[in-house]
């Protein structure tokens, strides 16, 4: 019964986002005050039902009811609790349940922090109904995560071992809330076109913010897993699935940045609108490209294009109806503000040219050689080098300029002033430089510019908090964003430079010398986990005859999926990875074993937290003041 | 290359096709089981891996994928270079064999001149736009 009823609560929830969508675009009239109260009651039944729809689905995954083809084909009952419950998302059916979860949670915040309902927040509810409409069709229809087996199967078929991770448990919502968010600030860049009103990025902002921290810990996490459960030390492999959640972090970097101009200045007005668009589109493609099918094989997607058209579909209604709006109605904005060639304004600007540049080689990366090959057959490949070749040079452009703009005032600023008041920070990168090129071997002159660059963006960061000492916490939410892609420059530069490597055989009692680690091979004994065998080794990291520590990489064979994966042992000391990935076993208790050792690795997730920390900050100042301010502000709006 | 290297990459082959043929559900042995004593030819080796697309997997390179075929390659570029084939030769080789598809970083030619040039015209073109708006914006203050 559960399951239909599952079933029931995502029909009522359609239903529901339907009337938010009418009773949200009615009230976007000045005289139609009623349709706003239905509009926001409707988005907050829609999420009692999305509530409802997703603890069924839970539900029927911790109790292992393999009646729903779902959980069959990707649960099992040995499964630790934990991956049972994240096994909810890890399928496509699942995770588009938690996207419009996600997405009926914004709606619901998005009413109840305008409890008073202007007209701006009526329109962009009516938008993210339809939104939500368009998603709920395509659960019941091409996606219905309730749909029935007869006969019920014994046993499920498990998850894939590799998502049996708590990494990847928590990275898809993450992703999630962060895509959904941009979801927000483009229902309120489409509200403020319907209704003319210009200070929508206030009332946007919150949703802007939220959206661009999650964006970026998700991808930090995804990041994170890939580092320790592949087993290979790498951290970033510009796979189309990481580029897809890539895209819309550099597009919402770039709202964040030209939303703050209009707000402050009044500047870039029409531009700040077709951002948003521009984010959510990102976000939709990249929910495209993973969901379709496209990104493993073009033949993957046309063996079942039904998905995949529907949400092309969807992107071509979302974009071209939003576009189509901006075309009818931007011309009517009160647009061109003024400001001089040096000013705060040129280089927000500025960011943004680089961060489209720099979305531009994702995007061209990753579908270039899905539409090659759909046209006219070849395949081409573009990995890394391609890359670093384009993405590379463009975003280390942009972040030379970073620390100057927040020295610039609006409207007209001092250069000669900010560049003289930046002679520390420059003092710091040349330093930095210096001590890679004099110390730190194998010298190498990118690695020393990308220190020199990090020590600039970390030395501003520095120079800019101590300006701002005593100032309100917000204040310092700039500072601490751009020293973390400061920290994270330096983690990927150390892994990147300096990694050393062993691959090797060894039998048991063998020692191997790896950078400064003497590691010892103590043997591989077999292990039983919840739901899988492991052959665990047994290293023992040396300090001359003393054991120092003991690392313990295991090979593990998941028995219900019929898969192994490998588990890493890591040990951070410093800022420095020992990182050991046990390999097949070769007779006589010889083992294959890898061995890196990765400088600052740490570094890379740390600045992303950093990052994430000053968006938190900026977060809680607007959240304060937005407590205030709303009820002064429904009056001005109508 | 002397005939010693040759002999323990011939060697490290044949030791390495029973273990895979035992367990085929790791069979990363090939990455493991052939290196060059000699650190330059070693390095030189790996940089080529990396160049090189494992063709069936998703986006990973022969040096880090654990399928047989990436297996296989490995120890074909090895081969390759212990015949004193140069880079250049082994990747021509490979693309002869595979397309370009083999190729991490695409060859820039006709049909992939707009990837290769796609950022730079959109970074021109938004840095043309940005230069219009910020001359229309100081014209304002005056």
């Amino acid at each position: 019964m559960t399951g239909e009823l599952g079933q029931l609560a995502v029909c009522f929830a359609l239903a529901l986002s339907l009337v938010m969508a009418g009773a949200g675009l009615v009230g976007a009239r000045a005289d139609q005050v009623a349709a706003r109260s239905i509009a926001n009651g409707a988005a907050m039944g829609m999420l009692v039902f999305v509530v409802l729809a997703f603890g069924i689905l839970t539900y029927a995954f911790v109790v292992s009811d393999f009646s729903i083809a779902l959980v069959a084909n990707h649960s099992h009952t040995t499964k630790p609790l934990i991956y049972k419950i994240s096994g909810v998302w890890g399928n496509h059916e699942g995770s588009m349940l938690l996207w419009v979860l996600v997405l009926a949670i914004y709606a619901a915040l998005v009413a109840a922090l305008q409890r008073g309902g202007d007209r701006l927040t009526s329109a962009s509810l009516g938008v993210q109904g339809l939104v939500a409409a368009a998603f709920f069709i395509f659960l019941l229809f091409t996606s219905n995560p309730f749909g029935r087996l007869d006969p019920m199967p014994f046993e499920g078929a498990g998850l894939t071992p590799l998502l049996q991770d708590i990494g990847l448990a928590l990275h898809p919502p993450m992703l999630y809330a962060g895509y959904v968010g941009l979801s927000a600030s483009f229902a309120y860049a489409a509200a403020a076109l319907m209704v003319g009103e210009e200070g929508w990025t206030r009332a946007a902002r919150p949703f802007m913010l939220i959206a661009w921290i999650s964006l970026t810990c998700g991808i930090a996490l995804g990041s994170w897993w890939a580092y320790y459960e592949l087993g290979w030390g790498g951290f970033w492999f510009w796979d189309p699935v990481e580029n897809a959640s890539l895209m819309p972090w550099l597009i919402a970097t770039a709202l964040l940045h030209s939303a703050l101009a209009t707000e402050k200045s009044g500047a870039f007005r029409t531009w700040t609108l077709l951002l948003a668009i521009g984010g959510f589109s990102m976000s939709l493609i990249g929910t495209f490209l993973v969901r379709s099918g496209l990104t493993s094989s073009v033949h993957a997607f046309a063996s079942d294009p039904t998905r995949g058209f529907f949400i092309m579909i969807l992107i071509a209604l979302a974009i071209g109806g939003a576009l189509a709006l901006f075309a009818w109605r931007a011309p009517t904005l009160k647009g061109g503000a003024a400001f001089e060639l040096v000013s705060r304004e040129t280089t927000l600007l500025l960011n943004n040219v680089f961060l489209i540049a720099s979305c531009a080689c994702v995007f061209v990366g990753t579908l270039y050689p899905l539409v090659l090959e759909a046209y006219n057959g070849t395949k081409i490949s573009v990995g890394p080098p391609y890359y670093a070749l384009t993405f590379a040079p463009i975003f280390f452009a942009l972040l030379l300029l970073v620390p100057l703009g927040p020295l610039l005032g609006w409207k007209r600023g001092d250069l000669k002033a900010a560049w003289r008041s930046l002679y520390p920070a420059l003092g710091l990168a040349v330093i930095a430089a210096v001590t890679v090129l004099a110390i730190i071997t194998p010298r190498g002159v990118v690695a020393a510019m990308a220190f020199a660059v990090a020590g600039w963006l970390i030395g501003a960061s520095i120079l800019d908090l101590r300006r701002r000492k005593g100032a309100r916490a917000s204040a310092f939410a700039a500072a601490l964003a751009h020293a973390g892609l400061g920290v994270t420059l330096l983690g990927v530069t150390g892994t990147t430079a300096w990694r050393s490597e062993a691959l090797t055989v060894m039998a048991p009692g063998e020692t191997i010398v790896v950078g400064p680690y003497t590691l010892r091979f103590d043997g591989v004994t077999e292990e039983k986990g919840p739901n899988y065998v492991a052959d665990r080794a047994h290293v023992a990291l040396m300090d001359g005859d003393k054991v120092k520590a003991m690392l313990r990489p295991e090979q593990r064979f998941y028995t219900a999926e019929g898969q192994s994966v490998a588990d890493t042992a890591i040990r951070t000391t410093g800022l420095r990875d020992l990182y050991l990935a046990l390999g097949d076993n070769r007779g006589g208790g010889r083992y294959a074993i890898r061995v890196y050792v990765s400088p600052l690795a740490p570094l890379i997730w740390l600045g992303a937290l950093v990052m994430a920390l000053g968006g938190m900050l900026s977060l809680g100042g607007r959240l304060r003041v937005g407590a205030r301010a709303p009820a002064a502000e429904a009056v001005a709006a109508e | 290359m002397t005939r010693s290297a040759f002999l323990l990459v011939m060697l490290m082959t044949l030791a390495a096709i029973p273990a895979a043929a035992q367990a085929p559900a790791a069979p990363e042995t090939a990455s493991v089981g052939l290196s060059f004593s000699d650190p330059a030819m070693e390095t030189r080796a790996r940089n080529l891996q990396r160049q090189l697309r494992c063709l069936v997997c998703q986006g990973e390179s022969i040096d880090e994928s654990n399928s047989p075929l990436a297996g296989d390659l490995r120890r074909l570029v090895r081969e390759q270079m212990v015949a004193g084939k140069t880079d250049a030769e082994i990747q021509d080789f490979l693309v002869a064999r595979y397309g370009d598809f083999i190729l991490m970083k695409p060859p820039v030619q006709p049909n992939t001149w707009l990837l290769w040039l796609a950022p730079f015209l959109v970074l021109g073109g938004a840095g043309a736009v940005a230069w219009v708006t910020v001359k229309k914006a100081a014209a304002r203050t005056t």
